[in-house]
């Protein structure tokens, strides 16, 4: 198969993400949607490792996979602390730090 | 020429010399110590601490005596010796060694500053017995002492510069001594102040010295004085002058010597009448070489000199308070000497003899005023006193005699030495020196004037003493020095121009001068010496007719105008305040009002615009996170977009 299916279809999942992360209230969603980006983003990498014929594209999704899974351990507890103390997962709320 | 111009000063050997030239520094050091002692030794040194300041200047009166004792015994042609103590710093090709120049010159000065700064000390023992700060007083006048004596043993003008602001200092602090008067405080701060005036003058001749010269040391900056060029020496000679003139309290910046009797009476003494003062006149005449390259700032000096001695003299007459009248008198004296000093070589032996003579019989004058105060309840006006010839004795005698020898009553100390300049005023030819010469007559007439008047205001007439007022006679240790002085008034003009002794001893130091052959008969019956006799007589007439016969009222008569500006410093203050102080006071306002419009207006709007342009900013922050992200992403997509033009 062509591998720029491959490429249309990453394209695709990560317009789908940044379209969720910007339209999105509740931040389990928004959360998703930033996970769809990143899986978009590795199999962008791994399409263009095997388009181009190198390993390097592939060692570069593995990271992301390393990094994208410290950061859901981060990112849900931040959330669950959010929500315990103000009794709302939506981000819209979380505006403390406005001007 | 000047015969010291060939040969640089001897060093001095300890070894060929004997010890007493080659640690000519203990003298420094003695008083030094002592100042140290009792400034860092608190209130343990209060009981002992003014005895040993007493010894101190009594030890540096001993050294100063051995050397001349020791400079006596050499040879007239190397009577003039340097002594190298330590090299103080060496920048490039400038060298500042301090080293203490041995001449007859300078040992004069520093048996005057020891020997009458002793005796001063003693009187202060008892004079300032029931002062809280005695220690403290001790202590500023050892280290005048100490700084006096660097001025006049440097043999560089930057020693004597140290000198020059030390005793500037040690000037300042005694001014203010009593600094919880506020009247004590201001004159401290206005001398200071005019002082630094003619300091900077010192400072820039001293710079231009070392631009033209390429040293600083008295002996090669004085054999190329001819070699310089006039323009060059003139400059430096009139900012000597000036540096002379703040010293000095000459004619422009004589303002802050009446204000200097703030001071303690002893201080008056010694610092305001005679030592310090005369530092301007030791400058001129140690500078000779180059003032006699720059004959326009010697008739300069000449011309400042006759001006003050004839300001100082109509301020003296017109003055009550006792101690504000013997300043004018000092001021107008010390202009004497520097007329003769910038009269070149014929005037040098005399300025300095005047200088010595003027140090025993003004010190003389003022302990006498000081213990008038003591015995007074420290009243000062002089229309206060009268008849106290017979409360205090020894005062009125020792002052008696002091009063003689400044009019010049033939055969005591001022006579010789006054006659000495007025003889080298005329000598000096034309009619600059016909000029100078009359102005120097009418001053000795004046003098005649207002000493008289200080004298017939004080010790005769009626009694016009304050109700609670009971004078007595002062302590032993004030009387006794004022007995010295009073002697040394008495006999010390003698000693030192009968024959020409002086001037001879002189020579090794400020070079020769035609002498003729000396004869006691032509100099009582010179035309000139007859003629200052004459003012004299008449001075002290006119003065008893006014003080003496007449009765003096108790407050001062509105006078005439010349009184009224006599009494009011012939408006010096009124023209410093209106011609510096309230133009410099304008130049301050103008300074702070650009500084807080201007200066501060441009930072405070550079604040300002940041300040608003972030405000701005601010409103971005709409803790609409959402919103972040859209702006993140179109970042994101810009920088994609211009990656992807790069590429292609």
């Amino acid at each position: 198969m062509d591998p720029m299916n491959y490429i249309v279809l990453a394209a695709i999942v990560f317009t789908i993400g940044a379209v969720g992360v910007l339209v999105r209230r509740n931040a389990i969603i928004v959360f998703m949607c930033v996970e769809l980006m990143l899986n978009a983003c590795n199999l962008a990498f791994v399409s263009f490792a095997r388009m181009h014929g190198n390993i390097e594209g592939q060692v570069i999704a593995f990271f992301v996979m390393v990094v994208a899974a410290a950061e859901v351990v981060v990112g849900l507890a931040i959330i669950m602390q959010v929500f315990r103390t103000r009794r709302s997962a939506s981000v819209d709320d979380a505006n403390l730090l406005r001007h | 020429m000047l015969s010291y111009l060939a040969a640089e000063p001897h060093a001095v050997t300890a070894a060929a010399d004997g010890v007493v030239h080659s640690t000519a520094w203990l003298m420094i050091a003695y008083p030094l110590a002592g100042a140290a002692v009792l400034l860092l030794g608190g209130r343990r040194t209060n009981a002992w601490g003014h005895w040993l300041a007493v010894a101190m200047s009594l030890a540096a009166f001993v050294w100063a005596a051995l050397s001349l004792v020791q400079l006596l015994g050499l040879d007239p042609a190397e009577r003039s010796r340097s002594v190298h103590v330590y090299e103080w710093l060496t920048a490039g090709s400038l060298t500042i060694d301090i080293n203490l120049l041995i001449d007859p010159l300078s040992i004069t000065f520093a048996l005057l500053i020891t020997g009458v700064g002793s005796l001063i000390h003693i009187y202060s023992v008892g004079y300032m017995a029931e002062d809280p700060g005695r220690r403290r007083f001790f202590g500023y006048l050892n280290l005048f002492v100490a700084a006096m004596l660097v001025l006049v043993l440097a043999d560089n003008f930057v020693l004597l510069f140290l000198g020059w602001e030390g005793v500037g200092l040690a000037s300042y602090l005694l001014i203010g001594f009593w600094q919880h008067k506020p009247s004590a405080a201001v004159a401290a701060k206005k001398a200071f102040l005019i002082n630094r005036v003619g300091d900077m003058g010192l400072l820039i001749a001293i710079m231009l010295m070392f631009g033209t010269f390429g040293t600083l040391a008295y002996a090669p900056v004085f054999a190329s004085a001819d070699a310089a060029g006039s323009a060059v020496t003139t400059v430096i000679g009139l900012l000597l002058l000036l540096g002379a003139c703040g010293k000095s309290a000459q004619l422009p910046l004589q303002a802050w010597l009446l204000d200097a009797m703030e001071g303690p009476t002893p201080v008056s003494a010694l610092i305001h009448a005679a030592t310090m003062v005369t530092a301007g006149v030791y400058l001129i005449v140690r500078s000779g070489p180059i003032f006699e390259a720059a004959p326009t700032a010697q008739l300069v000096v000449t011309i400042v000199g006759a001006a003050t001695l004839l300001a100082g003299a109509v301020i003296g007459c017109a003055k009550d308070d006792i101690k504000k009248a013997l300043a004018g008198s000092t001021m107008s004296q010390i202009g004497y000497m520097t007329l003769a000093a910038g009269l070149g070589p014929i005037g040098y032996a005399a300025a300095i003899a005047h200088l010595v003579t003027h140090g025993f019989f003004k010190a003389g004058l003022f302990l006498g005023a000081g213990s008038v105060m003591h015995g007074m309840n420290d009243e000062v006006d002089m229309r206060r006193y009268g008849g106290l010839r017979t409360a205090m004795p020894v005062t009125f005698a020792t002052f008696g005699i002091g009063y003689l020898a400044i009019i010049g009553f033939p055969f005591l100390s001022g006579w010789w030495t006054k006659e000495g300049i007025i003889e080298a005023a005329f000598a000096s030819g034309g009619v600059t020196g016909q000029v100078l010469g009359w102005a120097a007559l009418l001053g000795a007439g004046l003098t005649a004037f207002y000493m008289s008047r200080v004298m017939f205001m004080t010790f005769f007439g009626e009694r016009r003493w304050a109700a609670d007022a009971h004078p007595h006679e002062s302590p032993r240790s004030m009387t006794l020095p004022m007995v010295v002085l009073a002697v040394g008034s008495v006999a010390l003009g003698a000693v030192l121009v009968y024959g020409y002794r002086f001037a001879l001893f002189l020579e090794p130091a400020v070079g020769a001068a035609e002498h003729h052959e000396f004869s006691l008969a032509t100099l009582l019956t010179s035309w000139t010496s007859l003629t200052a006799l004459a003012f004299m007589v008449a001075g002290v007439a006119f003065a008893w007719v006014r003080y003496a016969r007449a009765p003096v009222p108790r407050t001062a008569p509105r006078g005439s105008f010349v009184t009224v500006a006599a009494r009011n410093e012939l408006y010096g203050n009124t023209l410093n305040e209106e011609l510096f102080m309230r133009p410099g006071q304008a130049l301050t306002a103008a300074a702070v009002s650009f500084d807080e419009k201007v200066v501060d207006g441009v930072v405070d709007g550079v604040a300002r615009g940041v300040r608003d342009s972030s405000e701005g900013l601010r409103r971005m922050q709409t803790g609409f996170a959402r919103s972040y992200a859209l702006s993140m992403l179109f970042g994101a997509a810009v920088v994609v977009a211009l990656l992807g033009v790069n590429l292609v």
